[in-house]
């Protein structure tokens, strides 16, 4: 799903990050820890190819991004759900169209009946506020809206960036749950989060593996966890 | 996706891409009123070189193949070398016609300036002789030996003094035209670049989240080219429409004002305003184009 090999971020001296050597199996699921600022977004940015690495290489569906041209990049996002911390939404539209747009965009609007829409809203809970437009949703609405939006093309991968950072305990639970269901369903799923207590609920749900980001290094982490 | 294909596109319409960009409403209305304002202009400038373009032709057409014969001499020797001149004519290859115009004539060509009633007869007004020439025209220099010798007050004015000036003119009149037309098409262009650019800056935030759920740079341009593109192709229809009908309400008048008042369209020149509206549009589709690619490149 997502190999990479002696890759590294950055300009300078000091790189952002350095020296990944990763494989990340089709169905698996990984949490990407580290303090804040130590590079997990920029982690998930080389996954879906906002950011090249600047050395080594990252395959993603056994293509290396670095040759990847706009459009290669822009139909691999295709096979990519991503949740981002800030949502990222188009506020002027209502969340159902935001949820809809990775369909629109590929032009295969037609290809989610209106029952498959109601469906995917349903099961994130957001059924009564569907014509709602985004600022006038809650954290955790947000955070379920975005989700629905990232799983809409069926994607083989999911990157989630802290999708419980703005949401409360019960809600980070709720959230986990939509997520664990996605791995059980044979996704593959990354999650960049600081939230240790998370972590430790995932692991009694689903098989997860824990990296760490710290100085710029990526390793697994302990079994203290 | 080729350019084609992007245009079909663009035609067809897509009501999900258009909702996707926010209408901005200040972008709007200064690329319709641009837009109409550039159209307008274009219209006078089209119809001033098409003016012009009759112009220069008309005279070239009407002097290139007339002459004129000045004889001045004394009472008793005119009718004798008009008569000489009109047989020396006769005889010249290249000359159609050759005629010496009355003094009713002669006083009507001076009326506009020294009133009616001119005693022409009392005046030293030269005789004139009239010639028309055939398509291949006739040898001035050896025509003016000929006259010399045969009528020594004959002066042969072929026109192409005056004429090659005033056809010079009204060429450059008519270039002036066209380049008043590339130069409103190159404001317009720089306008819209601008309106689309403005509006791409302020939509930063929708191009970053449409290429995060994975549009290509062609669909996102789209949306914004084809709202530019119908914002220009409209506002280009009203103001041609203004400009056509402004030019259609010019007062006529008669030959002397001709210039002024045939400022318009005869005919089929009718038809060439039209092409102003789908010109605006298609310069509206690349500056748009131009600019959204360019500010995507910026966004990975």
């Amino acid at each position: 799903m997502i190999d990479m090999q002696d890759a590294a971020y950055g300009y300078g001296a000091e790189p952002i990050l350095s020296d990944m050597t990763l494989r990340l199996a089709p169905g698996s699921f990984h949490f990407l820890t580290g303090p804040s600022g130590s590079g997990k977004t920029t982690f998930l940015k080389l996954c879906y190819g906002e950011l090249l690495a600047t050395q080594g290489s990252i395959t993603v569906f056994g293509q290396d991004t670095a040759t990847l041209d706009r459009d290669a990049i822009a139909r691999s996002r295709q096979r990519i759900g991503v949740v981002h911390q800030d949502c990222a939404f188009l506020d002027h539209l209502p969340i159902a169209e935001n949820i809809a747009l990775p369909l629109t965009v590929s032009g295969r609007d037609g290809g989610a009946s209106d029952a498959n829409m109601r469906e995917l809203i349903a099961w994130v809970g957001l059924s009564a506020r569907a014509a709602a437009h985004p600022p006038e949703l809650s954290g955790g609405e947000r955070q379920r809206a975005a989700l629905a939006r990232a799983i809409i093309m069926d994607p083989d991968l999911i990157l989630a960036d802290e999708p419980t950072g703005n949401v409360d305990w019960e809600m980070s639970l709720r959230l986990l749950q939509l997520i664990c269901e996605l791995n059980r369903l044979g996704k593959t799923i990354v999650i960049a989060t600081h939230d240790l207590a998370l972590i430790r609920a995932a692991k009694a749900q689903v098989q997860a593996r824990v990296l760490r980001i710290a100085g710029g290094k990526l390793s697994a982490a302990g079994a203290n966890l | 996706m080729s350019v084609a294909t992007n245009l079909m596109a663009l035609l067809r319409g897509e009501v999900q891409a258009d909702r996707i960009v926010p209408r901005t409403g200040q972008t709007a209305r200064l690329t319709l009123a641009v837009s109409a304002a550039m159209a307008f202009l274009a219209v006078f400038a089209l119809a001033l070189s098409l003016a012009s373009g009759r112009l220069a032709d008309r005279w070239s057409a009407a002097l290139a193949q007339s002459a004129t014969i000045r004889l001045s001499a004394a009472d008793d020797q005119i009718e004798i070398q008009t008569r000489a001149i009109l047989t020396v004519l006769s005889q010249t290859p290249g000359v159609t016609e050759a005629r010496a115009m009355s003094d009713d004539e002669q006083r009507a060509l001076l009326e506009p300036w020294f009133g009616p009633d001119l005693p022409v007869g009392d005046l030293p007004v030269p005789r004139l002789i009239e010639i028309i020439e055939d398509e291949t025209g006739f040898d001035a220099a050896g025509l003016r030996q000929r006259l010399a010798a045969e009528a020594p007050g004959a002066v042969l004015d072929d026109h192409t003094r005056w004429r090659r000036p005033l056809v010079a003119a009204a060429d450059r009149l008519r270039m002036l035209g066209w380049l008043s037309l590339s130069l409103i098409l190159g404001a317009t262009a720089a306008m819209i670049t601008l309106a689309a650019q403005a509006a791409l800056a302020s939509n930063v935030q929708v191009l970053r989240v449409m290429r995060l759920v994975g549009a290509q740079d062609s669909y996102i341009a789209r949306a914004f080219v084809r709202r530019f593109t119908h914002r220009a192709l409209t506002g280009a229809a009203i103001g041609a429409a203004l400009g056509m009908l402004a030019i259609a309400l010019m007062p006529r008048a008669a030959q002397e004002g001709a210039f002024l008042t045939g400022l318009g369209f005869q005919g089929l020149d009718w038809l060439w305003p039209l092409t102003i509206p789908p010109l605006a549009a298609v310069t509206a589709f690349w500056a748009t184009r131009i600019a959204a690619f360019r500010t995507l490149k910026g966004l990975r």
